[in-house]
């Protein structure tokens, strides 16, 4: 295990504290949308591990895709994608982002999101609950960090 | 005054040293306050630290050299204008620091919304320019109260320094024209009824849309600085006097700028965001008449 210095530890310790979200609706049905945004809520309210919802891709940290990506979405994902500065992670919401859902082989999808993007994590459920986001949020942060992850889905 | 002073208020107090740990301290309690307000558990209180450390490392986007420097020059200039006025506030009783009067501070006060207008429209950004012009709108408006009441102030006062104006305002004119600059604050520091050029979500992030990592933290470094500048300078001219000993000014000034935080978070919890229109019509019906109140009374103070 190599010993790093303090600022190497403040900034680790900084990106676990301080997360910033973009979301990108990519043709998605607003269920999943829905769902996240109930995290910001006083029921669940995010804002207390330091979780912000941004509204310009050049503020964020961590990208977050719901919907199948359809064909007019593409191209804006990729444009939003390139946007984000390093280090970043994309977390897909929802089963539609990672295969397809119920529009698996329509001509007017492009996805699945790894087709696309690099995908970091994926949060399954049609919709996810919101105890089930902020676990892949969580896990998307811990990545962020520089952390390796526990459990079953392991050293990410 | 002499060069040590000046280099103290600079850097310790009211300058670098003092500011950014109390600037930090009251945009994070904002943020607590507002959560609590709202029944939510909310951000620690060293939450914009681990965001502004957060951004610092972030690695920057590929932008041509004229582009970075010009979008950094902004920030960097409201972060240095921010410091100035702060080693401007009239903390103690001897005035030991810059022997600054009202038009320098007021104009080192003015710079960073200017810089915001600026950087929105450099962003070359459709929602930079749309908040830059919102900015630029509600800055203007807000400045006849701000300004009509200042000038009340030091017509009363009869002087333009700083401390005779805390210490010499007449209470008749003291109390309309603190309340106006008390309804100018939120809409200076972009809060709930007033954050229409910073308009969250609607404008996406508005003169910041394209600012990312370490321009992002220069902001955030401005605006933090901006809060205890602001406040500071309102709470210097509220309180008529000073207890006398060095500890107990420092704790009062710091004291009553909190005081002015939970106040501030209060009324943006309680409100929504207005629209240009509304938040015109609502400055010029009760900001500018208290402010133009407050000029009569010191016309005929002074006529007495």
């Amino acid at each position: 295990m190599k010993e790093y210095g303090f600022f190497y530890r403040l900034v680790e310790r900084a990106r676990e504290h301080s997360a910033f979200l973009f979301h990108f609706n990519a043709g998605a049905c607003n269920g999943c949308d829905i769902e996240l945004v109930s995290c910001l809520t006083p029921r669940y309210d995010v804002e207390q591990y330091g979780i912000r919802l941004e509204a310009s891709p050049r503020h964020a940290d961590i990208f977050v895709v719901s919907g199948p990506i359809t064909r007019a979405t593409r191209r804006p994902l990729e444009l939003v994608y390139n946007q984000l500065p390093d280090p970043k992670v994309v977390v897909a919401i929802g089963n539609c982002p990672a295969t397809g859902n119920v529009f698996c082989g329509s001509p007017m999808i492009e996805g699945p999101l790894d087709h696309i993007i690099p995908v970091d994590i994926y949060v399954p459920g049609c919709p996810p609950r919101p105890f089930a986001i902020i676990e892949g949020i969580a896990a998307a942060i811990h990545k962020l960090a520089g952390r390796t992850l526990a459990g079953p889905g392991g050293n990410a | 005054m002499n060069p040590a002073h000046a280099i103290a208020a600079l850097l310790v107090f009211p300058g670098l040293l003092y500011a950014l740990p109390m600037g930090l301290l009251m945009v994070g309690s904002e943020r607590k306050l507002r959560a609590r307000f709202q029944g939510r558990i909310g951000p620690p209180l060293t939450q914009p630290f681990y965001d502004l450390v957060k951004l610092a490392a972030k690695w920057p986007l590929p932008r041509t050299r004229g582009e970075r420097d010009i979008m950094a020059l902004f920030p960097l200039l409201s972060i240095g204008a921010m410091i100035g006025a702060l080693a401007l506030l009239p903390v103690f009783h001897d005035n030991s620091g810059f022997a600054g009067d009202l038009m320098l501070l007021v104009g080192l006060l003015e710079i960073p919304p200017i810089c915001l207008v600026l950087a929105g429209y450099a962003s070359r950004s459709i929602y930079g320019e749309i908040g830059a012009n919102r900015e630029a709108a509600i800055d203007i408006l807000c400045n006849v109260p701000f300004f009509a009441a200042l000038v009340a102030m030091a017509v009363a006062a009869g002087s333009l320094q700083t401390t005779n104006i805390a210490f010499a305002t007449p209470w008749q004119v003291r109390v309309p024209a603190l309340l106006a600059v008390l309804s100018c604050l939120p809409v200076k520091l972009r809060l709930n009824p007033f954050s229409i050029a910073n308009a969250e979500q609607e404008l996406l992030a508005g003169p910041l849309t394209e600012s990312e990592g370490r321009l992002l933290a220069l902001w955030e470094l401005a605006h933090v600085l901006e809060w205890v500048a602001l406040i500071g300078f309102a709470v210097t001219i509220a309180i008529p006097g000073r207890p006398g000993g060095r500890m107990l000014d420092v704790l009062l000034f710091a004291g009553a700028s909190l005081v002015v935080v939970v106040l501030l978070t209060l009324f943006a919890s309680g409100t929504a965001r207005l629209k240009l229109r509304q938040a015109t019509r609502l400055l010029w019906r009760c900001s500018t008449v208290l402010a133009a109140i407050a000029l009569a009374a010191a016309l005929l103070a002074r006529g007495n």
